[in-house]
């Protein structure tokens, strides 16, 4: 652990009472930050001093606390998860700053994510796109022995680089047209990659997509902003993946209409 | 009142148990399914399954989440794995070595029939997993890959990276999302649980905070499924997620479902120890970094050496150097208490002497640095942005830390509490991992329960008890309504001048201190003389600014503090009551001249069940005793 000296921080943060309301950056101090603290922790330790004085705490979100929950946001210094490689806000740490750094802190920026308070957002549109063809309908006692479907190393390690995300957010709030392509991509080239998956592979591409866009996220236009910004590292070719997906659904996949047979 | 502790375990051979229950088991035919109502709180893998899998036989599932989407649950940060008895490494497992590890783990005070069913589905897990896409770790030939985990000879633990607990939930809301998408499951993000409703003397419906408006909401359903987690967070310091929390299960406790061992907690032997009164969570370290990391410490007191410095044989390897045949894969409760044995004697290591090394140095010899990144790459980088020390080369240093709770609301043999209706899954119930739990098994039993006994136990329930209607209107909910917006109208009322967060802070010293890996009785009376104290003073001066119409997050840890403040002394309670040491629950006085943990079968082979009795009287000690028919109960060793 560090022993270096204790920080002075001057921080402007978001403040804004719900979606309804005006929200602007609003200036505070806080003394005595230990470089060993993370990010959260200091916001903890402004919150404590807020609520001293009877003030209204800064509200934001933030569970795991270590990296996995994808509960945490906050664009800091206009970047998504404060913009350090493969890293959360909650493990951030403030030996990343000097005594005397002026800190910009606000909300994830997107029209698919109103702002709930401060800097809370609503991510409920990801759950919506995940509903549309996130899965493998694979109901519960259907299964087979787990040995019985053979997956190459190699396709396996592919298919968790992309299971990794988290779901946070960090590629809409990072990307100029607040496209969502990133998280969706990664679960469409996930399910994709497997053979267990591979069956639905049309059928969700389109169906995701077309919910995505309905959603009020944007398309892609490769700025990458996304891959250098994703806590998970998550690679563009996922996109790629999705949409050669797309693209062989659009030209060959009809769900013909038959009916039911007699019983 | 006297609470009926019937276990409900089937009659007959141990193996046969499950499969006689089951066919035994009333059935709810598939057309009926729809006419009934199913409210599941949480969405871990607990509640995750049990949500997916009720909603596919056509239950109507009201689903509810404390943090703003379901796959956000706290089981997402499980790291490991997941043991199952597939015996793919064909090195001698079998159900039943499975469920004897379990019990003997545990520390024999688990029910063998729950323990034996649990491995019994095991194997189910990892089918169902692999179906619905987990990428699981696997060989070159496609297989699945298996790994070790501390407590067991054999390599059983399947593995997705570092991020286990992550893949497996993201299957169980994978399959949650396909049926909110048919309109099986409405879920409800943001939402926390308040209060249960009892319907003549039925579990009928919940009352929740929408912690975004600040609104209390009424849900009334056929039965409740209260899959909240586990309590590890009253003691401040953890490793659970912020959110975790103790009310549902304790409103539940104050309901009249029975509390089972509540002192059975688990302390965890690797976590990135603690560096600053700001800290507000605890890191884990995974277990399965044992299987290439050694523990020492210097054999020198006060050694103020680097590491690396320190030779060969100035080192203690003292997990090899006891427990030669486990090594540093000694269960958790056994590696704790050693390393803070230690400690004690001082031979901790860091700026505060409350650490031990974790030492990759051998392993990198021999198996070279790619082939561990490989392993462990992700753990490894978490450590550094922690700490900012790099553990490929330098040892890491670790602590024991408070992971998970064993403890939890009683259950019979169909996850159903002392109220009926009420079921209890996943960390939340007591049921099948004793005084131990050993690694990689909660999120076997998680899923254990969700996906393969649930949804038998609970059809036999609605197909037995005739239900009346009931609605939001009826008195009950408004009356359970009505004590929660006292509450909270009386904490917002105080003013006082200490945040809710020192309160919270002040319990997990208490807790730490004297309930935490090591209790004696003065200890235990200290703690609850100061828990007492303690609450009083924040019922008089904890300042919850704000008001109740939005978003509160001050409110919000209220109103979970206040309810953790009353556990803490039900646990040291408990840890009083109980004079024997039994696997976690180590009591100074009961130990063997090696300092190992000593049983006392005679008086203690049972589950202490609490009943709650009002606010001001002392709650009431129940047993249930615990039947060993199929495993000699013998001093657990691992020598």
């Amino acid at each position: 652990m560090s022993s270096a000296q204790n920080m002075t921080l001057n921080l402007k943060i978001w403040r804004q009472n719900n979606n309804s309301s005006e929200g602007k950056l609003v200036d505070y101090r806080v003394e005595n930050v230990s470089p060993d603290m993370s990010f959260l922790e200091m916001i903890d330790v402004l919150n404590n001093q807020l609520v001293r004085k009877g003030e209204d705490p800064v509200a934001f979100d933030h569970d795991c606390r270590e990296g996995i929950c994808g509960m945490c946001s906050m664009m800091i210094n206009g970047k998504a998860h404060g913009g350090y490689k493969n890293t959360t806000t909650c493990q951030v740490h403030m030996r990343l700053y000097k005594d005397g750094d002026t800190i910009v802190i606000e909300p994830f920026r997107a029209a698919a994510f109103p702002v709930v308070k401060d800097l809370a957002v609503d991510r409920s549109a990801i759950d919506k796109v995940m509903a549309a063809g996130g899965y493998i309908s694979a109901n519960t006692g259907n299964a087979p022995d787990a040995n019985s479907i053979l997956i190459p190393k190699p396709v396996a390690e592919e298919a968790m680089d992309a299971a990794a995300c988290i779901g946070c957010g960090a590629c809409v709030a990072s990307c100029p047209n607040g496209s969502g392509m990133l998280f969706m991509g990664a679960k469409v080239s996930q399910l994709a990659l497997l053979p267990q998956g591979s069956v639905e592979s049309p059928k969700r591409a389109l169906n995701m997509v077309y919910t995505h866009d309905n959603l009020g996220f944007g398309n892609c236009t490769t700025h990458a902003e996304c891959e250098a910004t994703c806590p998970k590292g998550i690679s563009i070719e996922h996109i790629a993946r999705m949409n050669r997906e797309y693209l062989k659904a659009a030209f060959t996949y009809h769900e013909k209409k038959r009916s039911e047979g007699a019983g | 009142m006297s609470f009926n502790l019937d276990s409900k375990i089937p009659s007959g051979p141990l193996a046969e148990k499950w499969d006689k229950h089951k066919f035994e088991s009333k059935r709810v035919n598939p057309a009926n399914k729809r006419k009934y109502t199913v409210i599941v709180v949480g969405t871990g893998l607990a509640g995750g399954s049990a949500a997916a899998t009720l909603a596919e036989l056509g239950y109507n599932v009201l689903s509810f989440c404390i943090q703003d989407s379901p796959r956000r649950a706290h089981s997402i940060a499980a790291q490991g794995g997941i043991n199952a008895a597939k015996n793919y490494p064909n090195d001698g497992d079998s159900i039943r070595n499975l469920f004897y590890d379990t019990i003997k783990g545990g520390d024999y005070r688990a029910r063998e029939a729950n323990v034996y069913r649990l491995a019994q589905v095991s194997n189910n897990i990892i089918d169902q997993m692999v179906s619905q896409g987990v990428p699981f770790a696997r060989e070159y030939g496609g297989y699945l890959d298996n790994r070790s985990f501390g407590g067991a000879q054999v390599s059983r633990t399947f593995y997705a990276r570092g991020q286990t607990g992550q893949q497996l939930l993201l299957g169980a809301y994978s399959g949650m999302m396909k049926m909110v998408a048919k309109g099986k499951i409405k879920q409800f993000s943001r939402r926390e649980m308040m209060d249960l409703v009892v319907i003549n003397g039925k579990a009928r419906g919940i009352i929740v905070r929408n912690l975004i408006t600040g609104e209390l909401e009424r849900y009334a359903a056929d039965a409740v499924l209260l899959c909240t987690g586990g309590y590890g967070n009253v003691f401040y310091l953890s490793t659970n997620a912020q959110a975790s929390n103790a009310s549902a299960s304790w409103r539940c406790y104050k309901r009249g479902a029975g509390f089972a061992n509540p002192c059975f907690t688990q302390i965890h032997p690797t976590c990135i120890p603690v560096h600053g009164d700001y800290q507000s969570k605890l890191t884990l370290m995974s277990e399965s970094l044992r299987n290439d990391g050694r523990v020492w410490v210097p054999k020198k007191k006060n050694d103020e050496r680097r590491p690396e410095d320190i030779p060969e044989d100035e080192r203690d390897y003292y997990l090899e150097r006891i427990y030669p045949s486990f090594g540093n894969l000694a269960p958790r409760d056994v590696s704790s208490r050693q390393a803070k044995f230690r400690c004690d004697e001082g031979h901790g290591v860091g700026s505060t002497k409350q650490a031990v090394y974790l030492d990759f140095r051998d392993a990198i010899k021999r198996d070279g640095q790619e082939t561990i990144a490989g392993r462990y790459g992700n753990l490894f980088e978490m450590y550094e942005r922690i700490t900012g020390e790099n553990p490929y080369k330098t040892p890491m240093m670790i602590y024991p830390a408070v992971h998970y709770t064993m403890g939890g609301l009683w259950v019979d043999y169909n996850l159903q509490s002392t109220i009926p209706g009420l079921h209890v899954l996943g960390e939340a119930n007591f049921s099948d991992h004793g005084a131990n739990r050993l690694g990689a098994s909660a999120l076997m039993q998680g899923l254990a329960d969700g996906y393969f006994v649930i949804p038998y136990t609970l059809s036999n329930y609605l197909a037995s008890s005739p239900l009346e209607k009931v609605t939001v209107e009826d008195n009950a909910f408004k009356d359970a309504e009505q004590a929660v917006k006292l509450q909270t109208s009386k904490l917002l009322g105080i003013k006082g001048k200490i945040p809710v967060s020192e309160f919270h802070r002040k319990l997990g010293h208490y807790m730490w201190d004297y309930v935490g890996m090591g209790r004696n009785e003065a200890g235990l009376k200290k703690a609850i003389d100061g828990i007492r104290k303690l609450r009083e003073e924040f019922w008089h001066d904890v300042n919850v600014p704000g008001e109740t119409g939005n978003f509160n997050i001050e409110l919000h840890k209220a109103t979970r503090v206040a309810d953790f403040l009353e556990l803490g002394e039900l646990m040291a309670l408990d840890a009083l009551e109980r004079n024997e040491s039994c696997g976690g629950h180590f009591r100074e006085e009961y130990q063997t001249q090696d300092n190992e943990a000593k049983r006392d079968d005679e008086q203690y082979a049972h589950a202490a069940v609490w009943e709650y009795t009002g606010q001001n009287s002392s709650p009431i000690r129940h047993k249930e005793e615990l039947v060993f028919e199929n495993v000699k109960l013998a001093t657990r060793s691992y020598k």
